[in-house]
């Protein structure tokens, strides 16, 4: 009997923030919405990110910074996704990232930022509709 | 479509994006998944198949750090399958196994793979199996299986590991524990983790009592303390492995026994796979399937009687 296709999701938590509560209450929303939740904990380098999405073949990467590094860190981790031929993942990001910022993240291939305030149904909502399957 | 030749030759080759998404075409049990698997078959069967269970909380994940960390230091590559529990009410899982193992992702002689067990039973997931079997023909030296924090009869892992880890720790149960069938029947070699509490050596003593009262065969389970956070008694520990790695090559009749026992149980399981999928498949597209629901739910029917009816009239009892 085939086994039902699940949508798999790493939250990584890139750079020196620790704030990861977040992160946490999204992993956790996107399990209870049926998903396969990889989180890796604290402290990430954009090369243990885009390492970790290959080797767990994720078809969503959840990128939660509160530390306002995501301009030096958002490009790396987008290029080294595309030198291991990610090109298929669909990216969005969540936490602390200003509005002037958003367009330049988007233009990196960040399909949506999530501030503040958004509801974890949204998020659902969007990977449903938006990943790759 | 999934060109499964060239995800076989990736595999074989070593190049992770192709176990990466070979595993997923296991997990996803497509009929490709089968084709892949037999392409890969003849080149497994070299690695050492190292599975760590135990009741949550003792420490797997940490010591899995430990030992891929202390198998690197020997020259040795590593894959790691990791199974966490999946929620039977929403499908859903949180695979948290790698946060303790994440330094090692970039090295590039380990492979990491989180798995959710799928509701199936006893540890691991279906396709842990099969994932397996892809680490081994990438050509991992060793492939350590960590199973969903077991109770007592999460004993399903024997099926995949030649050596079976049962990680303990101080405080996690008493003796009497310890006695039930199942997990402690399955260890090959006993860790008692966090070894750095108090009550660690009642817990290495309570084992070792349980194992005199057990008629040994030739391998005698040692009982090892370890501290994974510090990594005190890993090299310890991955020496005992070893030690039991040629005890078993050597040990060749019992060895073949085992094997043989393995190949047949996945033979079974196979058959009984493809058996029971298609006769499924046909009654419900007959509309069988439906009508003796009906019956059963009526109470005009039991399912046994049925099942046998069912049967019966597709001329298979």
């Amino acid at each position: 009997m085939p086994s039902e296709k699940k949508i798999r999701v790493l939250i990584a938590k890139p750079g020196l923030d620790s704030h990861d509560r977040g992160a946490k209450v999204v992993a956790r929303a996107l399990r209870d919405a049926g998903m396969e939740v990889i989180y890796t904990g604290l402290r990430q380098t954009p090369e243990q990110i885009a390492e970790t999405a290959l080797q767990e073949d994720v078809d969503v990467i959840g990128l939660s910074i509160l530390s306002g590094a995501h301009k030096t860190l958002f490009p790396r981790i987008m290029e080294l996704l595309k030198e291991k031929g990610l090109n298929d993942v669909m990216v969005f990001a969540g936490g602390i990232i200003p509005e002037e910022d958003v367009s330049g993240m988007k233009k990196l291939g960040i399909r949506e930022i999530f501030g503040p305030g958004t509801t974890t149904e949204t998020i659902i909502e969007y990977v449903f509709d938006h990943v790759s399957k | 479509m999934t060109n499964v030749g060239e995800l076989a030759r990736g595999v074989l080759a070593g190049d992770r994006r192709s176990i990466a998404r070979a595993i997923t075409l296991a997990e996803n049990d497509s009929a490709e998944a089968q084709k892949l698997i037999a392409a890969i078959y003849p080149h497994t069967g070299r690695a050492h198949i190292i599975g760590l269970t135990g009741p949550g909380g003792a420490g797997k994940s940490t010591l899995a750090d430990k030992l891929v960390r202390e198998y690197r230091k020997k020259g040795k590559t590593v894959g790691v399958v990791a199974v966490d529990p999946s929620s039977p009410f929403t499908g859903g899982a949180f695979l948290g196994d790698r946060i303790r193992m994440q330094e090692l992702s970039t090295d590039v002689g380990v492979f990491i793979r989180s798995m959710a067990s799928r509701n199936y039973a006893g540890g691991i997931a279906k396709a842990t199996k099969d994932a397996v079997k892809i680490l081994d023909a990438a050509g991992k030296d060793i492939v350590l299986v960590e199973t969903v924090g077991a109770g007592q009869s999460e004993v399903e892992v024997i099926k995949v590991a030649q050596t079976v880890v049962v990680i303990h720790a101080p405080g996690l149960g008493d003796e009497i524990q310890a006695i039930k069938a199942g997990i402690m029947e399955i260890a090959d070699v006993f860790v008692v983790n966090k070894a750095d509490r108090e009550n660690a050596n009642k817990t290495v003593m309570d084992i070792q009592s349980i194992l005199q009262l057990s008629s040994g065969g030739s391998w005698k389970p040692p009982v090892l303390k370890t501290v994974a956070l510090t990594g005190d008694g890993v090299s310890e520990l991955v020496d005992k492995l070893e030690e039991h790695r040629l005890f078993l090559e050597k040990d060749s009749e019992n060895r073949m026994r085992l094997l043989k026992a393995k190949a047949e149980a996945e033979l079974t399981e196979a058959i009984k796979e493809r058996v029971l999928g298609s006769i499924m498949e046909n009654l419900k597209k007959e509309g069988k399937l439906g009508e003796y629901l009906q019956k059963i739910l009526k109470r005009e029917k039991d399912p046994f009687s049925a099942a046998e009816e069912l049967l019966k009239e597709k001329g298979l009892e």
